[in-house]
This record gives structure tokens, sequence and C-alpha cells, in this order.
């Protein structure tokens, strides 16, 4: 489940053991998480003037999680190990850091097939929206962007940042109906900034010159 | 024999000094000024050298006067700089890794952002008293 809050636990989350079973972990109860976001959104929806505002707080926090998520799980890893090459990261998120958030990895990854800097990663129930329903009114508004500042929070603080402002490359969170799927795939669209594709070339040539 | 040698600095992802402290014992302003320079000059180096290894330790990345600095740089970027007049390096990447546990436990901490300065005392004694174990 989602250790989205940290608990006073008898040993400090530091010091928790990363073991691979997965029963042994500490969960939190998904009730608890489900009651605490719902609360929290409607505690935006509140505060926030329009629907792109409430996806931008709703993103900054996850973007302090995505930070810390990376820096914990980095260290709890046997051996530590840096990521310097997009896919590293891209695969991190997608795997260690999926798992330890919502229990499974995540569906899919994949690279658009046009753009250089573009990369999708699929999750077909995202575990934070599957308690939340969208009205109408509020159409566009995808309670998924908490995962995707989540993600770009990771990308960001190992150094590949996700631009912000504008017409981001930022990670947006997209729901694709499915038809054989009762509820819609969340696709998070992640969107690179250019400083991060030419030092990829830089080091690539660097390799092999 | 000047006295030993021995500058730690923390410095965040934008390259802003998030802790420094002189290990070996109060200066004169002269040489503290020059420690920081130095320090901060070889950030270059350190990000010339962080893209090419996944190796958390960097080994010496610059050299000035006989002076060295080691590096070591987290998963989020963030770098461990110590300026020292050539210790063992056993000794420095023990020093290394018990300060990156308390930076974690810093970092974990919700009121504290990437960009702000480490100001508790409790991580200042906490490194001091490791300075002292681990690099003599």
């Amino acid at each position: 489940m989602n250790n989205r809050q940290i608990i006073k636990h008898s040993l400090n989350i530091v010091d928790r053991p990363l073991s691979k079973n997965r029963s042994e972990v500490p969960t939190v109860s998904l009730s608890a998480f489900a009651y605490l976001f719902s609360e929290y959104i409607q505690y935006l929806v509140d505060r926030a003037n329009s629907i792109s505002e409430l996806e931008d707080r709703l993103e900054k926090v996850g973007f302090e999680v995505g930070i810390r998520i990376l820096e914990l799980l980095s260290y709890r890893e046997k051996v530590l190990r840096r990521k310097t090459d997009v896919l590293d990261i891209l695969r991190f998120i997608h795997g260690p850091a999926w798992q330890y958030l919502f229990g499974k990895t995540a569906d899919d990854l994949q690279q658009a097939a046009n753009a250089d800097d573009e990369y999708y990663i699929r999750d077909y129930d995202l575990l934070v929206s599957r308690y939340i329903s969208v009205p109408r009114s509020y159409e566009p508004f995808n309670p998924g962007t908490l995962a995707a500042g989540i993600m770009r929070g990771m990308l960001d603080s190992a150094g590949f940042p996700a631009r912000q402002g504008g017409a981001g490359p930022e990670v947006t969170a997209h729901f694709v109906s499915h038809k054989d799927r009762q509820r819609p795939i969340t696709t998070f669209m992640i969107k690179l900034e250019p400083s991060v594709m030419q030092r990829q070339a830089y080091l690539e040539a660097a390799k092999k010159g | 024999m000047s006295a030993p040698t021995l500058t730690f600095v923390i410095v965040g992802q934008e390259d802003n000094p998030i802790y420094e402290v002189d290990l070996a014992g109060p200066k004169e302003q002269q040489t503290q000024y020059l420690h920081q320079f130095v320090l901060h000059s070889s950030l270059d180096a350190v990000d010339e050298q962080m893209w090419m290894s996944k190796e958390p330790h960097l080994k010496v990345v610059d050299r000035f006067n006989g002076l060295s600095v080691t590096a070591f740089v987290t998963a989020g970027n963030t770098r461990f700089l110590l300026l020292h007049d050539g210790r063992s390096d056993d000794s420095i990447r023990a020093f290394f890794n018990e300060v990156y546990e308390l930076y974690l436990r810093v970092l974990l901490n919700p009121f504290h952002t990437p960009t702000s300065r480490i100001s508790s005392r409790e991580f200042d004694r906490k490194v001091k008293l490791l300075a002292k174990r681990l690099l003599g």
C-alpha cells in the first residue's frame, strides 16, 4: 500500500531494511490513505481558483514526496549506485519506486515514436485515483497528478529536469479509456528538457570517442 | 608544519551551499576564504566526473597547493565535498557514508526544502563527532 504517511514506528524509516518479501513491509491502510487523500482534495478545491491551480498544488505535494523517495530508496538499496542515464532513472521509477509506493510495478514504459525526449509510463489501475470520482464540471482534472508530481520530483532531483511553466516538459497524467478494462488507464507523459538530451548526446560521444 | 586542513561542505543541486563546517578547528580569515574558494571552484571538476561514473564516491577530484578535494554525490545530486591534506581514502569513505545517513534524516523532514540551509545544532554536533572519530 502507500507509505505516504511516515508513521512513528519503533524503528526509524531510514533504518528499516528493504525486504524482498512484500508482506513484511509495514504498510499504511488503504482506507486511511483514501480518506486522507479525499479530504486533501476537498481542501484544495476550496482554496484553488481554477482546475489548473488545483492540479499545480497537488503536483507540488507529489514533488516534495518524490525528492525524498528517491534518496530514501537509493540509500536502502544494498549497492549504492546513482543513475546517470535517462533509461536508468525511468526504469527505477517504473520498478522499485512504484513497487515501494503502490505495491506493484508500473505496467508500461515506452518511448514516444517521434520525439526523443518523450516517454510514457502507464498504470492500469492507479491506486491514488481509485477512490476519487471526478464530476463533469472538473473534467480535465486527474487525481493521478499526485503521482505525476512524485515522478517529477524524482526526475528533477536526479538531474533530469522536466521543465516547469509554459507548455511543459513536465510529467502529466492522462486518462485513457480502454474497452477491455473497467477503469481508464492512467498514462503519464514525461517530457524532458533539451539540456538533458544534450548531456546524453555528449556522454554518448565521450564514451565512444 | 601548518595546522591540519579539513573543511566539509554540502552543496545542493543548484550549487548552493547547504552546510559548511571547518572540522580542524578555527582558522584565521584568510585561510577560511581560501578554503571556501577552493571548494567552490572544485564544483566544476565534480560536475564533470559526476556524469561519468555511477559510483557515489568520487575520489580526489581537484588539487590545489597540496590540498585535495574529495567528493561524494548522492542519488539526489547533492554533493558532499571535503577539503583535506591527503587523508586516507577509506576513512573518508566511511565518513561520507555516515554523513549521508545523517543528511537523509534531515532531508526527510517535511519542513526542509532542498534549498534551505541545515541549521540544526544536532546535525552540526554529530558531524563534528564523526569527524573526530573517523578522520582523527
